[in-house]
């Protein structure tokens, strides 16, 4: 097999190729970020009786809550504020698809790639 | 003005060709995987206490350490056989492809700048909350961590990891004193789990809150694998990189034991799963000023080693990239007297100080999870392939783990968990990291791979493999 030679890359297009990936980093971080997708969904179960009791705090724990400067009052929005999970089908679909597309794109395109590799590497020998 | 000209695998200037240096032994390597790893024990692992209770947190501890453990084992093996910088980067070069490779590049330089950005914000916090003074914020804190561990990785690879060996044990043994401090052994003077941790609240949320904790189970151990970015500047990679590994292993899964036992004897799972400084607090509320101030100086100390490992470790995977042409190889420049990949060092920093001062420190843990996960599936795929191209006896493996091929089901399995696990609360992110991977892919396989020198990706002495 002819061995590959690749083209000499200008300064201009190296600088380029650098912008472009700066920005696709910041696109894919910071876009979910901006767009709110970030950060999991908790809501608090607001309770009308703001004691340790009705919070479900035993006495250990009211004294703990105490020690670091807690009163029911101001514990309340932390101990309420709970994950509320519930499975949305159409998105976990979506989400197993553009997974299992995005490997198994990686791993034919890869393959093709590891074959020229292999044939350039082994051929010279 | 030094005239540096990039080629193969060393730099060449004014004529001499500059490599990385081969300084380190195994308690670097140690110092590497651990110093990046824990800081997870001093914030992070918390939140999974948040998505399941107390008890749904210690089982991700064991599960999770499972997972990598199963990492460790095969790391050390495809490690000590390919030793190059770059790690699970070279692995990837050699046994499925360049485009692979060039993705899992991209998910350790994610993982570790947004760990790096992690510790900084984490680092800010502590030290804010402890002055206790109005109007301090933290930004003045997080450009300094970021810019002066950028330098004193861009100065050399041995005085960083010698600075990470001992912050890292100084921190490591903070958690021992406070384990021991508190009477372990007695419950009720001090620990009082059985009043904390009770058959009503244990798991608040049932087995989903055990499954979507796994999310910030990851934290106990995330970076473990980056003792393999050192290969290329390890006296003898094939004895130290699964030595150090694995003594780091054992040593995470002790610290994550200890600690977990000690939290959750000393707050409410509400608490320990939303605070910043869960053994800082735990800390305060032993009483004890002298051991309040210790975990205080600790949870600097491990921030300040995970934020240097991490530089250390992204700009290594960069730099593999640039030498290797999948990116331009202007990143590929070794300085002339430090020896160390100074342009990727630099460039990394503007990119990790934005992120520090965009995203809160839940969001920088997740994004670091995300690609940390993504680089796991690999691996167990990866392993697979490995022996299968290069069955034992046909290459000399330096390390060769056992039990092939369940440790990499178990991986990838518990990779699929973790999956869902971020599917429960952060899935948009999940699916808009992945669409960023699968078009940056793109980008690479039908432009930047032109750019590529085809048979110098395959850099080890070995035979051809088998199937090709």
């Amino acid at each position: 097999m002819a061995r590959y030679t690749p083209p000499e890359q200008s300064k201009a297009g190296q600088v380029f190729d650098i912008a472009v990936v700066v920005v696709a980093i910041f696109v894919a971080l910071w876009l979910p970020l901006k767009l709110g997708l970030a950060g999991a969904a908790k809501s608090i179960d607001p309770l009308d009786a703001k004691t340790w009791d009705a919070l479900g705090q035993n006495a250990t724990m009211a004294s703990i809550w105490e020690k670091l400067g807690y009163t029911p009052e101001t514990a309340h929005d932390i101990i309420q504020n709970r994950f509320h999970y519930i499975i949305d089908w159409p998105t976990l679909i979506i989400m197993a698809i553009v997974l299992i597309a995005y490997f198994v794109f990686l791993f034919r395109a890869s393959d093709k790639e590891y074959r020229e590799v292999i044939n350039e590497k082994f051929d010279d020998k | 003005m030094t005239a540096a000209v990039e080629t193969g695998l060393t730099t060449t200037i004014h004529g001499d060709r500059v490599s990385l240096l081969r300084v380190l032994g195994p308690a670097h390597v140690w110092a590497l995987g651990v110093g990046i790893v824990l800081v997870g024990e001093f914030t992070g692992w918390n939140f999974a206490a948040d998505k399941g209770g107390a008890l749904a947190a210690l089982i991700v501890c064991w599960i999770v350490g499972l997972l990598y453990t199963s990492v460790a084992m095969i790391d050390s093996e495809v490690t000590s056989t390919v030793a190059a910088a770059g790690g699970q980067y070279a692995q990837a070069k050699h046994i499925v492809g360049p485009l692979m490779a060039f993705n899992v590049a991209l998910f350790l330089v994610f993982a570790y700048t947004m760990l790096e950005v992690s510790d900084a914000i984490l680092l800010g916090d502590t030290i804010v909350a402890k002055a206790g003074v109005e109007g301090l914020t933290h930004n003045s804190f997080i450009a300094a961590t970021i810019v002066v561990l950028a330098w004193l990785n861009y100065r050399g690879v041995l005085m960083t990891l010698n600075v990470n060996f001992v912050i890292t044990a100084i921190a490591y043994i903070s958690i021992v004193i406070l384990f021991f401090s508190v009477s372990p052994w007695t419950q009720g003077a001090v620990l009082k789990l059985n009043e904390l941790v009770t058959p009503g609240n244990s798991l608040p949320y049932g087995w989903i809150g055990v499954i979507a904790a796994f999310q910030f189970g990851i934290w106990y151990y995330l970076g473990i694998e980056g003792t393999t970015q050192a290969a290329e500047e390890v006296r003898s990679p094939a004895r130290s990189l699964p030595y150090g590994t694995m003594a780091g292993m054992i040593t995470l899964l002790i610290a994550a034991a200890m600690t977990w036992y000690v939290c959750a004897s000393l707050m409410p799972w509400e608490y320990l799963g939303i605070t910043y400084y869960p053994l800082w607090d735990a800390g305060k509320l032993t009483g004890s000023p002298l051991l309040e101030n210790l975990l205080f100086i600790a949870t600097l100390l491990a921030a300040l080693a995970s934020a240097n490992g991490c530089i250390n470790d992204a700009a290594r995977a960069w730099f593999s990239l640039g030498r290797d042409r999948y990116l331009p190889s202007w990143f590929s420049a070794v300085h002339p007297r430090y020896r160390t990949p100074y342009r990727s060092i630099l460039f990394l920093l503007p990119i990790a100080l934005a992120f520090a001062f965009i995203a809160d420190l839940n969001q920088a843990i997740t994004f670091s999870i995300l690609s940390g996960v993504l680089q796991y599936t690999f691996m167990s795929i990866n392993i697979m392939m490995f022996r299968k191209k290069w069955p034992l006896g046909s290459i000399r493996r330096g390390y060769t783990h056992p039990f092939h091929p369940l440790p990499a089901i178990v991986l990838f399995c518990l990779c699929m968990v973790t999956f869902f696990a971020i599917f429960l609360g952060f899935g948009s992110q999940l699916i808009a990291m992945t669409i960023f991977y699968f078009l940056i892919s793109l980008w690479f396989h039908f432009y930047r791979y032109k750019f590529v020198r085809r048979g110098d990706q395959f850099s080890m002495p070995w035979p051809k493999p088998q199937g090709y």
